[in-house]
């Protein structure tokens, strides 16, 4: 009803100018005209130029590392994500609000906080590192330290995605299973993991995205070492230091590109979560 | 026993064909404490423990040097300058999108979103390439005939810097912040509808009068939640400011950037010291949140 009052009759709210316009304004200085800068800066290069900076050897040693820890991160968190908000939303036990509260702890907590917390407790002499030291598992200064890093920024992302999900799931949904003979497995692969799949993919996208791009846990945990150790956007900030903007921005390009494909295909996934959720309930 | 009491009991009880074994239950509720033991509990007490390794005097001391003192400023000052201009446009932006329909809307929403997917160190660059010395700045200030050449003049006598000074860490943080109130309002007054609106305009309200009497009640937990969210990102950004700020001790210096220098020095317990600053502001901003979050419940209650 009243859809159809405010599409036929002329707005009768106000500020529709004064909204649009400050925001496009802010929007434009904020954010558009300086990531222009960014394209505008390539252009300077030539091709060959542009694919040499960013198809080098240590370019390319990076991209495996951002994309492989950040990848494996999404997918620890994927499947621990899970196990929590499942606890978090159908069982109960003692300090159970406190949990819940603190998952979003590495939404606010500063990522160079984070960064020099987990490099110290995850150092060999640190308070969980010592106890894999014996092992001969070193985890901070090496791959392992970027990986502990980019599931500790990851972590809220899956879990504050499935949960809202979990708690609107219907239990008449899983009683019908049950009194057809289905048993408990069968019940949540067949009828409750299928329901959560879109929501389990956004939230492994988001982890995914958030870690490609995260710097400030990471350059504390990992040694930083050229071709072994070094993220993307850490080799972004060596070409900075050495005034090598062009190069720089070659390298951002890449990663600007990659988020924008990454950020639509968020917001797909996300517009297939709600519709899969509205045919549920229908 | 009436039919419906022994419904009740059943659905409480929780029947076992749609529960786990007790077994399963207590695995995964041990899997998911130690998960989050590993990467939540242990470094959240270990970040307070650190900091006060040496004692409460050290802890004292590192907080009231005057480079930390420098740098607790800078901070306040980056995040009393980007919070309330995010805020305008987080409320601006709500409104436009929520109250009205328009072509293009899904393309400005993911617009809005943007820095959000942009990595930190890509946000910082982006200023350096429009404000820096190589970038449009430098090229306007070098240029044989500039346009407006008062202003090319003013700039250069006066020795006007953006990159590597103040301006550019406010700028660094105003773009890492830029979502935040927005996502939090926009879906928040979408859910709320125009009807209100609607009948207070009817009734004889002016527009700015709507606002405030019937919008910013409905929305103002939502909306503290924002100013909350984006100040913690505000004050505890670290990769953009880091670009930007050129690393200049008690000049360019905000809070993350002292704990990077101390953590560098090898003085452990005084960048501990700094960063339970941070630790303790990101603890009220979850505690601040649960209080909202209930504050929203109690809202929605008294609606219906």
């Amino acid at each position: 009803m009243r859809n159809i009052i405010s599409s036929k009759k002329k707005r009768v709210l106000p500020g529709f100018r004064l909204t649009l316009g400050y925001t496009l304004l802010y929007l434009s200085l904020i954010v558009l005209i300086p990531l222009a800068a960014v394209f505008w800066k390539t252009s300077t290069l030539t091709w060959p130029e542009f694919f040499q900076t960013v198809t080098s050897p240590q370019a390319l040693a990076a991209y495996r590392l951002s994309f492989g820890a950040s990848l494996l991160a999404a997918f620890i968190n994927a499947v621990f994500g899970l196990i929590v908000a499942w606890v978090l939303v159908r069982y109960n036990f003692f300090g159970k609000k406190f949990v819940d509260s603190l998952v979003d702890l590495p939404f606010a907590l500063p990522t160079a906080v984070a960064g020099i917390t987990l490099a110290t407790l995850y150092a060999p002499n640190g308070w969980i590192g010592q106890f894999f030291a014996p092992l001969g598992l070193k985890i901070s200064f090496t791959r392992l330290g970027v990986l502990v890093a980019l599931t500790f920024i990851g972590l809220p992302f899956i879990v504050r995605t499935l949960q809202p999900i979990l708690e609107d799931f219907e239990p008449e949904i899983e009683e019908a299973a049950a009194s057809l003979g289905a048993n408990r497995w069968q019940v949540f692969w067949r009828i409750i993991f299928p329901t959560l799949t879109p929501a389990l993919i956004t939230g492994f996208a988001l982890a995914f995205a958030r870690a490609l791009g995260e710097y400030g846990s990471v350059v504390f945990i990992s040694s930083n070492i050229p071709m072994k150790t070094q993220i993307v956007p850490l080799l972004i900030m060596t070409k900075l230091e050495q005034f090598d903007y062009a190069g720089a921005t070659a390298l951002a390009v890449v990663m600007l590109v990659f988020s924008f494909g990454l950020l639509l295909t968020i917001n797909v996934l996300q517009w297939w979560t709600n519709r899969h959720n509205t045919s549920n309930l229908s | 026993m009436t039919p419906s009491t022994t419904l009740r009991l059943r659905t409480s009880a929780q029947p076992r064909s749609t529960s786990e074994p007790p077994w399963v239950r207590w695995l995964l509720i041990t899997i998911a404490l130690l998960f989050l033991s590993f990467f939540l509990f242990v470094p959240l007490i270990s970040v307070f423990a650190q900091a006060f390794a040496k004692g409460f005097g050290f802890y004292l001391k590192t907080l009231t040097d005057p480079l930390a003192w420098s740098a607790i400023k800078l901070t306040l000052i980056a995040a009393g300058i980007s919070v309330p201009l995010n805020c305008v446009f987080g409320v601006c932006a709500a409104w436009l999108i929520a109250k009205f329909d328009f072509r293009g809307k899904n393309i400005l929403l993911t617009l809005i979103d943007l820095p959000f997917s942009i990595s930190p160190v890509i946000s910082g660059l982006v200023y350096v390439l429009v404000f820096g010395a190589q970038g449009w700045l430098g090229l306007y200030l070098n240029a044989d005939k500039p346009w407006f050449p008062w202003l090319a003049q003013w700039l250069n006598e006066h020795d006007f810097h953006i990159i590597f000074a103040v301006p550019g860490i406010v700028l660094a943080t105003i773009f890492v912040t830029f979502p935040f109130v927005a996502r939090e309002l926009i879906p928040l007054m979408q859910a709320q509808g125009r009807t209100e609106e609607e009948a207070a305009r009817v009734l004889g309200a002016s527009g700015w009068q709507t606002f405030w009497r019937v919008t910013l009640p409905n929305i103002k937990w939502g909306l503290l939640y924002g100013v909350i969210l984006c100040n913690a990102r505000a004050m505890g950004e670290f990769g953009a400011v880091s670009v930007v700020s050129g690393h200049i001790r008690g000049k360019t210096d905000t809070i993350p950037l002292h704990v990077e220098i101390l953590y560098n020095e090898y003085n452990f317990t005084g960048a501990f010291a700094m960063a339970s600053v941070l630790a303790f502001l990101a603890l009220i901003t979850l505690i601040l949140k649960l209080w909202v979050e209930r504050k929203n419940a109690l809202l929605k209650t008294t609606n219906e």
